[in-house]
């Protein structure tokens, strides 16, 4: 375990380093200085230089790369060119809403997405396990952002009982009213994310119900419950514990367009707004943070997956596939 | 036989949408930018499903959009299969370093979501049909890579590979020969999921107003602009919806078809 988790934190680091090169490269490579950003139309050369030498990106390449690592090591993010505030802190604010909102999805969806999975594994040939199969199905072709238009328009602009987005200005102060912003937001991502984790759940308890340790367990004498909780349910957990760390991965990217439907004040709408106003220290900040949570999630789910699979431990040294 | 008739639903569902967009290539009912119609017209009266805040036919919209979606859609598949077959299958035939720093440089560029990779490429370059094809299409091709260098090592590994290149066959005939004929149907599978994905993601993108610009009028663009005449026009919002769903659960159901059709053990059992 010592050496996999050796190994595993330094392709972490790896990757959390060849992200960020990835994103410096890709932002700047491509046509067009940041500058431009800071300029209106028919700026002077001097002007040109000025905005060049303010942001730095007269500076050669590898000089910028290596002072915007230096600034991440920092927690730096930069200034933004657009409200000349700190970037670090911005995203900050915002992940008071993004975290809370991801997070409350994801359980919402796990909790909808076992128990219906299984039952659409267990009763596959009955009617309800078609079509909660069926449902899942669609559910997996339908875009959040209109599932989230949809919930808008019933429960907020028809029914009046929710509001139809924004957040309290101050925050957290009154948990209640955070919450009830919240609300159709976490639905409209755990709806979506449910349907591809019924797929999951359903397939796993697909393969336990017919292998041949259940049946096993079954001509022993165990009841279906008893054979199922001793045998079935750590089987079935395994790719699913596998599938959870990639999910919690996408609702949290999945809130990024959602929050855009609610107009919510969180990551996803700080991007979008940088992107539309070209403020490349805002999109470098928010896409570095974001992806650096992604691959912290993928090592997190990773060694859960070991924890309770004790074959995957008893390979140590990596065999190739 | 359940494989045959998700097929049959799949076809007649994704047919219906590429119907739509041949049509709209030859035939329109207005002009997409004709704003002519009266703001907020209801269905019927010369706009047979009315028309939007700008005055502009909705069921012209929606074809036009049908064009855009299986474009985006089609075109990012097309670059995603290319460049990961390719990367695949060089990761697949490489030696143990080339492909191990092949694989790293895969998973981490699978840890980039596709979704905010596109938006990078969207950042960097500028909203256009070109930009969407291009993000969506680099995103997916590290998955298809992933996927094929497994594949390829999986055949490599059979005698009949073995007994070919014993026999003198060289490596490109192998890979025209053995590999890329076992490979294919799972590979084709695959890309038909990604292309139902493929189209969710430049609805998204359209969406955040960072798809094709008008007067490419994406069925995500539709849906966010109807979004503020939600309660007096609700079909604009729900139309482009509806078109969309069509079209990814038809293009899933034609990869469960390919599934079961390329896969006769899965035939009976499930």
């Amino acid at each position: 375990m010592g050496r996999y988790l050796l190994r595993r934190t330094a392709f972490l680091l790896g990757s959390l380093l060849a992200a960020a090169a990835l994103l410096f490269v890709l932002l700047r490579l491509l046509p067009g200085d940041p500058a431009n950003a800071l300029l209106s139309v028919g700026a002077t050369p001097e002007q040109i230089a000025a905005a060049r030498r303010q942001i730095g990106s007269d500076l050669p390449l590898l000089q910028q790369f290596g002072s915007w690592l230096a600034g991440l090591a920092r927690l730096d993010l930069g200034t933004s060119f657009v409200s000349r505030l700190p970037v670090g802190p911005e995203i900050a604010a915002r992940l008071v809403v993004t975290v809370p909102l991801t997070l409350l999805a994801f359980v919402l969806a796990v909790v909808i997405a076992l128990p219906v999975g299984f039952v659409a594994a267990w009763r596959s040939d009955r009617w309800y396990g078609l079509l909660l199969n069926g449902v899942s199905q669609l559910g997996i072709a339908v875009p959040a952002f209109w599932i989230g238009m949809l919930l808008v328009t019933v429960f907020a602009l028809r029914l009046r009982l929710l509001p139809a987005g924004g957040f309290p200005r101050d925050d957290w102060a009154e948990p209640g009213r955070a919450l009830t912003s919240l609300a159709l937001p976490v639905v409209t991502i755990a709806l979506v994310m449910s349907a591809s984790l019924i797929r999951y759940v359903r397939s796993a308890t697909l393969d336990v119900l017919g292998s041949d340790y259940l049946r096993t367990a079954r001509a022993l004498g165990s009841s279906f419950a008893g054979a199922m909780w001793r045998h079935g349910l750590r089987n079935a957990a395994v790719p699913v514990v596998s599938i959870l760390g990639i999910e919690l991965a996408t609702t949290f990217l999945g809130a990024v367009v959602v929050e855009s439907v609610f107009t919510l004040p969180g990551l996803g709408t700080m991007l979008v707004e940088g992107i539309a106003e070209h403020d490349y220290p805002v999109i470098q900040g928010v896409l570095v943070v974001s992806t650096f949570a992604v691959l912290v999630i993928g090592f997190a789910a990773d060694l859960v997956q070991r924890l309770i699979d004790p074959r995957l431990r008893a390979h140590v040294g990596g065999g190739r596939p | 036989m359940r494989g045959r008739t998700a097929f049959v639903i799949g076809c007649v569902l994704a047919g219906l949408i590429l119907a739509m967009a041949a049509l709209s290539l030859v035939w329109l009912p207005y002009d997409p930018s004709d704003t002519t119609g009266g703001r907020l017209a209801p269905p019927g009266d010369g706009h047979l499903l009315g028309t939007d805040k700008l005055g502009r036919d909705l069921l012209t919209q929606l074809m036009v959009g049908a064009r855009i979606a299986l474009t985006v859609g089609i075109g990012s598949v097309l670059l995603g299969a290319l460049l990961g077959v390719a990367g695949g299958l060089l990761a697949g035939f490489a030696s143990d370093w080339l492909d191990d720093a092949l694989s790293a440089a895969l998973d981490i560029l699978i840890a980039f979501p596709t979704l905010l990779l596109a938006m990078l490429v969207v950042a960097a370059r500028e909203a256009s049909l070109g930009s969407a094809v291009l993000a969506i299409g680099l995103a997916m091709s590290a998955i298809v890579a992933r996927l094929t260098r497994v594949l390829v090592m999986r055949v490599l590994a059979q005698d009949y590979v073995t007994a070919a290149r014993t026999s003198g066959t060289s490596w490109p005939r192998v890979v025209i020969e053995h590999v890329l004929p076992n490979i294919w149907p799972t590979l084709l599978v695959n890309l038909s999921l990604q292309l139902g994905l493929a189209v969710l993601a430049e609805a998204s993108l359209s969406y955040l107003g960072l798809g094709p610009p008008p007067p490419n009028a994406s069925w995500g663009r539709l849906l966010q602009e109807a979004q503020a005449t939600v309660l007096t026009a609700p079909l604009g919002a729900v139309a482009p919806g509806v078109l969309l769903v069509v079209l990814v659960v038809g293009v899933n159901l034609l990869a469960d078809g390919f599934r079961d059709l390329a896969d006769p053990t899965r035939r009976r059992s499930r």
